[in-house]
Order: C-alpha cells, then sequence, then structure tokens
C-alpha cells in the first residue's frame, strides 16, 4: 500500500515512517511543508495520506486546507489527518465531501501500533476513522440527537471511530445482529435513505456532528 | 421633526428651567456654607468636619448639574480625585485631599456665576412663554371686562377691543418662540457650566493614571497567577510523568533479557503514561491559548467552541480578518466565559454570540434566553471578563433583567493599546 506522509517534525516523520513501513506499507513520499503537500498528493496518487494538520510556513491548519483542497481535485482520496488537537469544527469540514476515506486522529494514538496501523487501512479501504475525543467531546452536550436512544448514540459514537459491526458488538458486549439493528434504527430516526452502506454511516456521523 | 416633537422638548426645557432656578438659589446658601466652612477650619477645628460635610453637598449640586447638562446634550466628566484610602468621611486627611484637588476649586468658582447665569437664563426660559399664555389667556378677557389702559406685545396701550384681540396671535407667537428657543438656552447654561465643571486637561490625564495604574496591576496580578497555575499543572502533571515515564522505561530495558514478560507489561504502562502527559499538556495548552484560536483566528475558534458547547449556540461575526494575537486572545476567553456562565447558570435553552467590527472597536455580544438575574458582583466569572478586557481599555457591560434575557456587551479596541493612541483618546 502506497502512502505519503506530511509532518514537519523530523523526529515524528522518521518514527511514522518507519512505523509504516515496519507494518508493509510502502512510504513513496515525505512532506514537511504545506504548499508542496498539494503537488506531492497529485502527483504520486497514494493509496492514502497521512497528514498533520499544522505545517510551515503559516503554522496554522494548512495540512487540514491542504488535505480538503486534494480532495477536491481528487475525489474521495483517502487521508489520515493528525493533529495534536482535535476539533469537531475540522472534523465536520473533512466529512463535508461525504464521500468517506477520512480519517481524523489525534497524534497520541499513534502510540497504540496495531490500532494506529488498523486506522491507516481503513481509511485506505474508504471507511471513516473520527477520534474518540471528537465523539466525547460531541457527546457532552445535552442537546442533540435526543430521538436516538442511548444504546443508539453510543452506537453511532462507535460507528464514528470507524469501527465495523462485528467490532462494535464485541466492544459493547451484545450479538453483530443486534448491532445492525440498532444501526438501522440510527438510519431511520436520522432519516437517512438507503444507499450504500458506507456512505450511509459517514452521513450518520456527519448528521452527529451537525447536531 | 414632529410637530409635537418641539412642543414636548420646549415644555420639558421650561420645566428644567424651574428645576434650575430653584438649585441657582441653593448655590448661594453652599457658596456662603463653603466659606464659613473654610474660616472655622482653625475655630476649633470645626472645619476638619464642616469641609467633608459641606463639599459633599456642593460635589452633589454640582453632579447634579452635571447630569442636567447631560440630558441636554453636553456630557460633563466628574473630575475629582480618588479619595486616598487613609482618608476617612471627616478629618484632617479628608480635608486635604479635598483641599488640593483643583476640581474643589473650581467648583467654587463655578457656584456663584452658575447661580447668575443659571438665574438669568432660567427667568428668560421662563418668562417668554409665560408672557405668552398670558396674551392668549388673560388679556382677551381682561378687555371684555373693560379693564382701562393696559397693553400687550407691540400695542401699549389697548383703546378697543380689536386691538385686544391682536394680542391674541402675538401670544401664541412669543410662546412658540419661547417653547423653541428653550432647549437652546438650557443647552447654553449647560455649556456654561462644563466652563468650569468638566475635568480640566490635567486633571483627565491624573485620573487615566489612576485607572491604567488599577488595570496594569490586575493585569499584573492575573498574568502573575496563571504562570504559578501553568508552572504547578507542569510540575505536578506532565514533568512527574515523564520522569516516571523514564523510570518505566528504564526498568524494563533491564527487565527485557531475563523477564521478556514483566518488560512488555511494563513497556504497555509506560505508553498508558504518555498518553496521560499528553492528555494533561493538551488541557493545558487549550487553556494557555487554544490552538483552534492560532489556526483560524476569533471567528473559527468561536464556531469551534459553539460546536462543542452544552448549549446550542448560534455564532454571528463579521471578522474574518486575523486581530493582534493578544486582543484575539482576550476577546476569545472574554467570550468563553460568558458563554460558560449561560451555560452554567443562565438554565437558557439556546445562546448566541454576535461579533461585529466598527473600524477600530470590536463589539460582541452573547446572549441566552434563560432566567435572567445575573450579579456582577457574585461569582468570579464576570469580574474576571472585566479584567480581561480592561487591559486593553475594553469594557463589558451585563444586562440580565430577573427573568431575563441576559446580554452581556463586551468591546475592545481592535488597534492594540499603543501609547500614541492613549494620548490622543485623552485629548480628544
Amino acid at each position: 500500500m502506497r502512502v505519503v506522509i506530511a509532518e514537519d517534525h523530523a523526529l515524528l516523520r522518521d518514527g511514522l515512517t518507519r512505523l509504516l513501513e515496519a507494518f508493509e506499507f510502502e512510504v513513496v513520499a515525505t512532506v514537511d511543508n504545506g504548499p508542496e503537500l498539494l503537488p506531492t498528493l497529485r502527483e504520486h496518487k497514494p493509496d492514502v495520506a497521512v497528514v498533520d494538520v499544522r505545517l510551515p510556513p503559516t503554522f496554522t491548519d494548512e495540512g487540514l486546507q491542504a488535505a480538503i483542497a486534494a480532495r477536491g481535485v481528487v475525489p474521495g482520496m483517502p487521508i489520515l489527518v493528525l493533529s495534536q488537537h482535535v476539533e469537531p469544527l475540522y472534523a465536520r469540514e473533512l466529512l463535508g465531501d461525504r464521500r468517506g476515506a477520512v480519517g481524523y486522529l489525534l497524534k497520541d494514538r499513534v502510540c497504540d501500533v496495531a490500532e494506529f496501523v488498523d486506522a491507516v487501512r481503513q481509511v485506505a479501504d474508504g471507511g471513516t476513522v473520527m477520534d474518540p475525543e471528537v465523539v466525547a467531546r460531541l457527546l457532552d452536550r445535552s442537546r442533540p440527537l435526543d430521538v436516538l436512544t442511548a444504546r443508539e448514540r453510543e452506537v453511532l459514537a462507535e460507528m464514528a471511530a470507524g469501527r465495523s459491526n462485528a467490532a462494535i458488538a464485541a466492544k459493547l458486549f451484545v450479538s453483530e445482529k443486534a448491532v445492525s439493528k440498532h444501526i438501522n434504527g440510527i438510519f431511520t430516526k436520522l432519516s437517512l435513505p438507503p444507499s450504500d452502506d458506507d456512505n450511509r454511516r459517514v452521513r450518520a456521523v456527519l448528521a452527529y456532528l451537525n447536531a | 421633526m414632529e410637530t409635537t416633537d418641539w412642543i414636548r422638548d420646549g415644555l420639558r426645557a421650561v420645566g428644567g428651567s424651574v428645576l434650575t432656578i430653584a438649585l441657582s438659589i441653593a448655590n448661594f446658601a453652599l457658596f456662603v456654607l463653603f466659606l464659613v466652612a473654610l474660616v472655622s477650619t482653625p475655630v476649633l477645628g470645626l472645619g476638619l468636619v464642616l469641609v467633608p460635610a459641606v463639599t459633599a453637598l456642593v460635589r452633589l449640586r454640582a453632579d447634579a448639574a452635571r447630569r442636567i447638562a447631560a440630558r441636554h446634550g453636553v456630557p460633563i466628566e466628574r473630575p475629582y480625585r480618588v479619595r486616598p484610602a487613609e482618608a476617612g468621611p471627616i478629618g484632617w486627611q479628608a480635608c486635604r485631599w479635598i483641599l488640593t484637588d483643583p476640581a474643589t476649586w473650581r467648583d467654587l468658582a463655578w457656584l456663584v456665576p452658575g447661580a447668575v447665569v443659571g438665574l438669568g437664563l432660567g427667568l428668560a426660559t421662563l418668562a417668554i412663554p409665560l408672557y405668552g399664555v398670558q396674551g392668549i389667556l388673560l388679556l382677551p378677557l381682561w378687555i371684555w371686562l373693560g379693564t382701562g389702559s393696559y397693553g400687550y406685545g407691540f400695542i401699549w396701550p389697548i383703546h378697543t377691543v380689536s386691538e385686544g384681540l391682536l394680542s391674541l396671535p402675538q401670544g401664541a407667537l412669543f410662546l412658540a418662540i419661547g417653547l423653541a428657543a428653550a432647549p437652546y438656552v438650557r443647552r447654553c447654561d449647560a455649556l456654561f457650566a462644563a466652563l468650569l465643571l468638566s475635568p480640566t486637561g490635567n486633571a483627565r490625564l491624573r485620573a487615566r493614571v489612576v485607572e491604567l495604574s488599577f488595570s496594569r496591576a490586575d493585569t499584573v496580578d492575573a498574568q502573575a497567577a496563571e504562570l504559578r497555575r501553568i508552572e504547578r499543572d507542569l510540575h505536578d502533571g506532565a514533568q512527574a510523568r515523564l520522569v516516571s515515564l523514564g523510570m518505566t522505561i528504564g526498568l524494563a530495558e533491564e527487565l527485557i533479557g531475563r523477564d521478556p514478560e514483566s518488560a512488555r507489561k511494563l513497556l504497555a504502562e509506560a505508553r498508558e503514561v504518555s498518553t496521560t502527559a499528553l492528555v494533561e499538556l493538551r488541557h493545558l495548552v487549550r487553556g494557555i491559548h487554544p490552538p483552534v484560536l492560532a489556526e483560524r483566528g476569533l471567528d473559527g475558534a468561536v464556531r469551534a467552541l459553539a460546536l462543542t458547547m452544552r448549549l446550542p449556540t448560534a455564532v454571528e461575526s463579521d471578522v474574518t480578518e486575523r486581530l493582534d494575537t493578544p486582543v484575539e486572545s482576550a476577546a476569545y476567553f472574554a467570550i468563553a466565559e460568558a458563554l460558560s456562565n449561560a451555560t452554567v447558570h443562565s438554565g437558557a435553552t439556546v445562546a448566541y454570540v454576535r461579533i461585529h467590527r466598527d473600524d477600530d472597536r470590536l463589539r460582541m455580544e452573547v446572549g441566552d434566553d434563560g432566567r435572567g438575574g445575573a450579579d456582577p458582583g457574585r461569582g468570579t466569572g464576570l469580574a474576571g471578563i472585566t479584567r480581561r478586557l480592561g487591559a486593553f481599555d475594553g469594557t463589558m457591560t451585563l444586562s440580565s433583567p430577573p427573568g431575563g434575557p441576559t446580554v452581556v456587551t463586551m468591546e475592545l479596541p481592535c488597534v492594540s493599546s499603543s501609547p500614541r493612541t492613549t494620548l490622543s483618546s485623552v485629548t480628544a
């Protein structure tokens, strides 16, 4: 699997490269600043890109902007965005094109190597992976999705984190059948019309972010 | 202007002149009292009591004049120096504070001329419309009753009934002129009061220096407390965790040859500790300067904040450009504090934030539909906002009637407070 890494800290860039190569990814290019990122992505068309939000020269959200721009040029290009902090606002912007193949994780998650590599693979496969912290900060609100039951909200949170039905079932100690029942309940209550399943999952998460 | 408007303004001004006449008479009494108080100072120390007491009355009277002037479009600031901490309500220190304040002597200088001008203009304001009323009401009646050699206006004396009836339009004219002119006459009175009752340039600068020293002391205190908190958080949090992390990894290194299983457990533990340290650092950073503020500026940061508020919060903002970092930060934390107050205390169901920039002033409004009754004196939240904004010459006003809604309005100068702008605002 071919990867492009955009990270300005040399230590982290080398660490990420080493980590991904250890799991049979092929790192085709690394970038250490914002302006080079978009051309590099267009040139290599990687299977997935791992991008830091904050990059030189402005050290603001150049990585995020480049990721969104890249997906404008190559629709649905899989991109996993990493950051020292997560904002539901950024998550909403990343998911804005409703195409999936997007991840948004805290850099801390790199520490859990197996789970991180799993997240990279899921994004490459077109899945959506949201950091649990994004979900937690949204769950903290009382408004929202009051139509959903507590269980359905839990399932939605797991869905946002990019987990499959089987993984959700294992995590919540229920049967896979029960999970798909909850998911259907969520789709119905959020009035998401049937379409291909992945897209619907993204839209459910978006509804969650917009509530 | 509507026809009724000038009549109403005129009547109000005439009413005001009655008040001014009464107050002007009091001026003479105050002037005499003050002189007596001064003279009596060497006598049995009577002045130590009298001077402060009479001065309080004089200032009360001067403040009344300032309020009246403000009503006629001539705002006059209070010029008095702040009472020093050691001065009681009466006594030597209080006298010293009063007698060394030039504003005291300017008040005194104003008392008599102010009274003369007040009386003169007041009587004029009153007399012209009254003469008009006399023309309209009384004269036709008197002439009817056959009162002899009498006149009105331009006809003097009146010989016939038809001449007498002419006093009617004349009276109406006098009344109209009197009412129309009354507000302008009151304004003249107010302008005269401003001559002596407003602070001198010197007094203004002095007041400004006092204000700046207070806000600087506040800011320095707050900053020191903030740094202390950060130091403590780092010391007890991330730093301690990094030490334990190093120890755990070192131990794992030792064990890896003979007891790989224990070493693996230790490494897993080390990873946990590093995650916790990162979480703590992230919270700390968010409290110092939220990353989203650095990345997106005020507009984006407030939107990001609204998205995670427990209260559904609408954001309206026309400030998309970046502001000076300190201003941005003060504005953000002030809004965050106001929103968190709304969430915790108001019992509201929705809140809103409006941010608007008027050239060099940033205006922020945070409102909710809660139960109101917020008290700036209680709790530290609102005081904290005032302090934060005060460092930039910003202001906060709170409107929170019982039953709601609560609206916090905050203003900040957008250009950072350089000495140049400070001086020009003083001399303006």
